[in-house]
């Protein structure tokens, strides 16, 4: 029941070229993935992100889809109305948040738990592309530990939060990772989040090429490679239940890190300490894999 | 005429009353003191199968307020209630809300900002958020309560205005007093509101992006002229839509301001809310002790209302301001504002602004009376030498507002 | 006296080229080799831009008014047969 490359190719995107987007953007790689699966009966509210600039400024749009932009703390709040409106005028709408990290980990994260926690029937899509690139390169939560931004000059110390988890922690019916490196995984998630009724989120990983330092052309195999090293691991959690869905034979962690500028301050000690939490996690993964229900 | 129920109900159960009536479709709220009954009440009426609407128990009021926003653009006619911290912490969702141009409906039960705590009357919150694009109608009554956020749907959603609005109640003396209300049937405000027609929404089969990028050079000054135009026009919209109402349900509030015995009045009282009330009352014992005098309610606050206070006031010998809130080192937001109104106006009265009330502070008639007094000697002997004064202070700290040497 | 009262609102519409002809940008071009290309259509796939389709004789094809340079198709090509060549000099 996976979709294939002729499966996508039947169906539009609401992506329209000639974006404001950067050359090699993750996160137009992923936007384009996503409203190709979701379709047009889509609705997109899009907080204060690179997304919000993307679109190009008024009055022409590089999205076709109805988006409404919103202020950066309360995406999930205005989604949640949309979809309240949308339930008493008894319309099925997808209803969505496209957000990037710093409005999903930071300074969105009470109007996404609030929602979450409520069990509205949206679809919450983080793009992480790890730091508040909008406003040019700050770190965020969701910032690796080590990675260099304007904000943490020698290299951030504290390891990012694991916002998917947070997620799955209030009990939603399903909560995925996915990755623009691994686009038909992203696509098969979404296509079966559209089929859940509940509070359903996506974390995707979205490379940058001016944040991340590498380049431009790399992006989609950076996404590949962060997979491929355990460094960003892919899974789904369905109603509670854990299954990772790429089990790629590891890579080095290295081979990730070393074509990115953001990791060059990185020492061998700190690539030994990031590969043993990097195992460690995916043998937590494992684990949790082969219980019933982990929330 | 329509006839309706009489009930004895605090301000908090006419608010909700009046959104049920209204048919208001998405309601986001979040307690606070002295809010909570509101939605209370409207949960209770949705559970129970009286009231048709969708209720989103949010997580905070920036989130009320965003999710009322994303409700409306998506065609829904919306509702939410707060009172000071909360109204302030939705402060920059507010103008979102008058930049979206989307007709939300708030009750606002206003109460004194901390810290310290304070749970009492005060306008410091409404005030503060004056410049959000949002009306603003301070009402002294319940049953003020009722008609005016009934009436204030029909002026929000009017296609010429597209602004949301509030409606101003005080802490307890309305939320949580009893008052008698004439409750209208719902089939005469189904009547008298029609449904909302929004000025734009989210459709897939009709895509539009709403709020991208908008460059200096393309329509973002117009954007807000159009947004103060609006506000504008809606006091003209506010004076039909109390004529229709009058004519239909019997009751007549005013529209921007209401007036009292003010024909033929040497001087005028200005003030708002439930302090009008007590104002009225001033007013009457005054005239019996022969003095000229009359009340002029300010409901309006936005839109101001220019043009009623330039003729209401042009030629009296003095007019007396009280505000219920302090711009600091500048005056009453009230105050302030009416003396720029007659600033330009030949045979402009003497004015004295008094701030006083906050926090709870108790004012009744024979306050309004004290000030009026003081006002009234101090522009016969010409020592109107501050630009407002505090009043009802305690004693040490009141002799040091009216020494001499704290002159501005 | 009424006045007229427009509603001015920040309501944009879908456009290609919403940015310009951002082909512009470009200091590389991709050119595909046909004979080499194996249909997979992985290029079409992960192009940021959207800018490649379906071309009459059944080859991909990209349209260069907005296609940004970016070099993704030809990193993900699997048969190599994109090539990323300099625009000017």
């Amino acid at each position: 029941m996976s979709l294939t490359i002729h499966d996508l190719r039947k169906r539009s995107s609401s992506y329209l070229p000639g974006s404001a987007a950067c050359p090699g953007c993750g996160a137009t790689i992923a936007f384009r993935i996503a409203s190709r699966v979701l379709g047009p009966n889509t609705v997109y509210v899009i907080p204060a992100c690179c997304s919000s600039i993307i679109q190009s400024p008024y009055p022409r749009s590089a999205f076709s889809a109805p988006v409404l932009n919103f202020a950066f703390a309360a995406a999930a709040a205005a989604a949640s109305g949309v979809y309240r409106a949308y339930k008493f005028q008894g319309r099925d709408v997808n209803v969505v948040v496209w957000a990037g990290d710093g409005g999903t980990v930071d300074i969105g994260i009470q109007a996404l738990s609030g929602a979450a926690e409520r069990g509205e029937d949206i679809i919450y899509i983080c793009y992480d592309n790890e730091a508040y690139m909008n406003t040019g390169i700050q770190r965020s939560g969701a910032t690796p530990k080590g990675a260099v931004t304007k904000t943490t000059p020698t290299g951030k110390r504290e390891m990012p939060k694991d916002m998917p988890m947070i997620v799955a922690a209030h009990g939603v019916p399903y909560v995925a990772t996915a990755s623009v490196g691994y686009p038909f995984d992203l696509a098969n998630k979404l296509e079966k989040a559209k089929k859940i009724r509940g509070f359903k989120y996506i974390h995707i990983l979205s490379p940058c090429p001016p944040g991340w330092d590498f380049p431009v052309e790399k992006t989609a195999e950076l996404g590949k490679l962060a997979v491929d090293t355990y460094f960003w691991p892919l899974y789904e959690i369905e109603n509670g239940k854990l299954r990772i869905t790429i089990k790629p034979r590891k890579r080095p962690v290295k081979d990730f890190l070393t074509v990115q500028g953001r990791f060059s301050s990185l020492k061998e000690e700190d690539i030994e300490e990031l590969e043993k939490r990097i195992m460690e996690k995916w043998n937590s993964l494992l684990q949790l894999e082969s219980m019933e229900r982990i929330f | 005429m329509a006839e309706g129920e009489w009930n004895i109900i605090t301000g908090n159960h006419a608010a909700a009353l009046a959104a049920k009536l209204a048919r208001v479709n998405v309601v986001a709220a979040y307690p606070i003191t002295p809010q909570t009954t509101v939605v209370e009440y409207l949960a209770s009426f949705i559970e129970s199968g009286y009231m048709n609407a969708e209720y989103i128990r949010v997580e905070s009021e920036h989130s009320a307020m965003a999710a009322v926003i994303g409700a409306a653009a998506a065609g829904a006619r919306t509702f939410t209630a707060t009172s000071s911290q909360g109204l302030v912490y939705m402060s920059e969702v507010l103008h979102w809300a008058a930049g979206s141009r989307a007709p939300v409906g708030m009750a606002v039960i206003n109460r004194a900002l901390g810290p310290p705590w304070n749970i009492h009357v005060d306008h410091q919150d409404s005030m503060s958020q004056r410049d959000t694009g949002w009306m603003q109608i301070y009402v002294s009554s319940n049953q003020e309560v009722l008609d005016t956020i009934i009436m204030m749907y029909k002026v929000a959603e009017h296609p010429d205005v597209m602004l949301p609005f509030m409606v101003c109640l005080d802490a307890f003396v309305l939320s949580h007093t009893f008052m008698p209300v004439n409750v209208p049937r719902q089939e005469d405000v189904d009547e008298f509101l029609p449904p909302f027609r929004p000025a734009w929404i989210l459709d897939p089969s009709d895509p539009i992006i709403y709020g991208s990028l908008v460059l200096p050079d393309e329509e973002y000054q117009e954007m807000r002229w159009s947004m103060d135009l609006s506000m504008k026009r809606a006091l003209d919209v506010m004076e039909d839509v109390a004529e229709e109402f009058h004519e239909k349900f019997g009751r007549y509030h005013g529209a921007a301001i209401m007036k009292y015995r003010m024909s033929d009045a040497e001087y005028v009282i200005l003030t708002s809310a439930t302090l009008a009330s007590e104002a009225e009352v001033a007013v009457d014992m005054m005239r019996d002790e022969g003095i000229s005098v009359g009340l002029l309610k300010l409901r309006s606050f936005r839109p101001f209302p220019h043009r009623d206070i330039k003729e209401s006031l042009q030629g009296r010998k003095g007019v007396v301001v009280i505000d219920r809130s302090i711009s600091f080192s500048s005056g009453g937001p009230i105050g302030t504002e009416v003396k720029s109104s007659l600033y330009d106006v030949s045979g402009a009265p003497p004015i004295v602004n008094y701030i006083s009330g906050l926090g709870g502070r108790d004012l009744t008639y024979n306050d309004v009376i004290a000030m009026f007094k003081d006002a009234v000697s101090r522009i016969a002997s010409g020592r109107v030498r501050k630009p407002y004064y505090w009043y009802k202070l305690k004693p040490e700290y009141q002799r040091i507002e009216l020494a001499e040497e704290v002159i501005i | 006296m009424r006045f007229e009262v427009p509603i001015v609102i920040p309501v944009s519409k879908p456009r290609k080229g919403s940015s310009g002809e951002t082909g512009l940008w470009r200091v590389e071009r991709p050119i595909i080799n046909e004979s080499k290309c194996i249909k997979c259509w992985l290029c079409w796939l992960y192009c940021p831009e959207e800018v490649i389709s379906e071309g009459e004789n059944g080859f991909p094809v990209i349209d260069l008014s907005y296609c940004k340079g970016c070099g993704v198709c030809a990193d993900v090509c699997p048969a190599k047969a994109i090539e990323m060549v300099r625009e000017y000099g």
